[in-house]
């Protein structure tokens, strides 16, 4: 139980998916205007990562892995490809499930579930749950804590970028420029989290 | 050489770099950066995987039907990342440990769906060839830039190769380790971007960002 709390923390803050791994950036750079919608973008991402990473993990254990099906037949290479199938695929059902029961979330969401397919924070958390091994338990809280984390994340710099609106800063240094500084300071920020023992 | 594919090959280095101002694939540009030597190989695998994933896309583009093109342009852009990903275990297994997932991370690299979407569909084979080739080598000046600095400056070498002497090693440079730490990748692509525009006023307006409509917001400067 302590394990699974500490990999919770660590995924959250100390290996923030966005903010130490850079994944998700262009979504994270572009949709982090308003508070609002990079609220949305953060829930739809962390319930997506909830689902694909346990998924992803069984599929992994009882499809890919050498000798899951036939003795003697290794499917590993096939990863990448299974993974983001499973991706796209979940993304496609979570919005039709949601469209269906909860429509008011689906509308609300819009246009940012499909984008999910491609942000690589999603195939990102499922390629390190490969290459650390991590058992159905421990992926299952890996998907939900680095969903949480990157949701946390965004939702921070779209805080900042709305103050930012008022500042004066230097031509050409406008908009993006700013952008990345200020991710830059807030990813140094949560490196403070690294002293953290658990 | 003619005029327009002169200018497919050589506008994404910088006029209309995919990074700095298609704010497209930044995810890898900066995990993969603190040494040249993963840059260099990071980087050629994207150009390998945009330019083959075009050319491909564009030979099929009749074919497709609208409604899945998605789909299809993921299964071509995976498959041809698990070709390069299998290439570099087999001949460069050591640096494609060091790049860990970015490797696959770069199906979901958006330089190579963007272009497949607003390029390969609606060009011919080779221009969207030579596109590919051309935002690839856009992708990779920015990352070689940011990793020559962070290597040098973090590490004293280049390369692997000691350029300044630490003074760990009894030298005399004291090297930086933030340069080394994720933060810092953030600060040198800023800088990286503010120095193009001042080179490049024109980049601060908006004519290029008529590809992503929801991207368009953070060069305009009209806030």
């Amino acid at each position: 139980m302590e394990d699974l709390l500490s990999l919770f923390i660590k995924a959250v803050f100390v290996e923030n998916l966005a903010l130490a791994f850079f994944l998700g950036m262009c979504t994270f750079l572009a949709l982090s205007k308003k508070i609002e919608t990079a609220i949305g973008l953060g829930i739809a991402v962390a319930v997506v990562q909830t689902i694909t990473v346990p998924v992803n993990s069984l599929i992994l254990n009882f499809l890919l892995k050498e000798n899951a099906i036939l003795p003697g037949v290794d499917l590993t290479f096939l990863g990448l490809i299974s993974y983001i199938g499973v991706i796209a695929a979940m993304v496609q059902i979570l919005e039709m499930i949601l469209d269906k029961y909860m429509p008011s979330l689906y509308n609300a969401l819009g246009v940012f579930l499909p984008l999910i397919t491609v942000n690589c924070a999603i195939l990102g958390g499922s390629l390190f749950m490969v290459e650390r091994d991590y058992t159905f338990v421990e992926s299952t809280v890996y998907g939900i804590s680095s969903g949480i984390g990157w949701a946390l994340a965004i939702v921070a710099l779209a805080g900042v970028r709305e103050k930012l609106k008022y500042s004066d800063v230097p031509k050409g240094l406008e908009g993006l420029g700013i952008t990345f500084i200020s991710v830059g300071l807030m990813s140094m920020g949560f490196m403070a989290f690294s002293g953290i023992q658990l | 050489m003619n005029p327009e594919a002169k200018k497919s090959l050589l506008a994404p280095l910088v006029d209309q770099n995919p990074i700095t101002l298609q704010i497209l694939g930044i995810c890898s540009a900066l995990a993969v950066t603190t040494s040249v030597k993963t840059a260099l190989l990071m980087s050629v695998a994207l150009t390998l995987v945009t330019a083959f994933s075009g050319a491909s896309i564009s030979a099929i583009r009749h074919h497709i039907p609208g409604s899945i093109r998605i789909i299809v342009q993921m299964t071509i852009i995976a498959s041809l990342v698990i070709v390069v990903d299998q290439l570099l275990k087999a001949f460069a297994y050591d640096t494609s440990k060091q790049l860990s997932v970015f490797v696959g991370l770069i199906i979901t690299n958006c330089i190579v769906m963007g272009r497949a979407e607003a390029y390969a569909m609606k060009n011919s084979v080779g221009m969207s060839f030579l596109d590919g080739v051309g935002n690839g080598l856009g992708y990779s000046l920015i990352l070689v830039m940011v990793a020559v600095v962070r290597e040098l400056f973090g590490a004293g070498s280049l390369m692997g190769y000691q350029i300044l002497p630490l003074t760990t090693d009894g030298g005399w440079y004291q090297s930086n380790g933030m340069l080394l730490l994720p933060p810092s990748a953030f600060f040198i692509i800023g800088f990286i971007i503010w120095g193009f525009r001042a080179w490049k006023p024109e980049q601060n307006e908006e004519p290029d960002f008529k590809i992503h409509e929801s991207h368009s917001h953070t060069a305009s400067g009209s806030h």
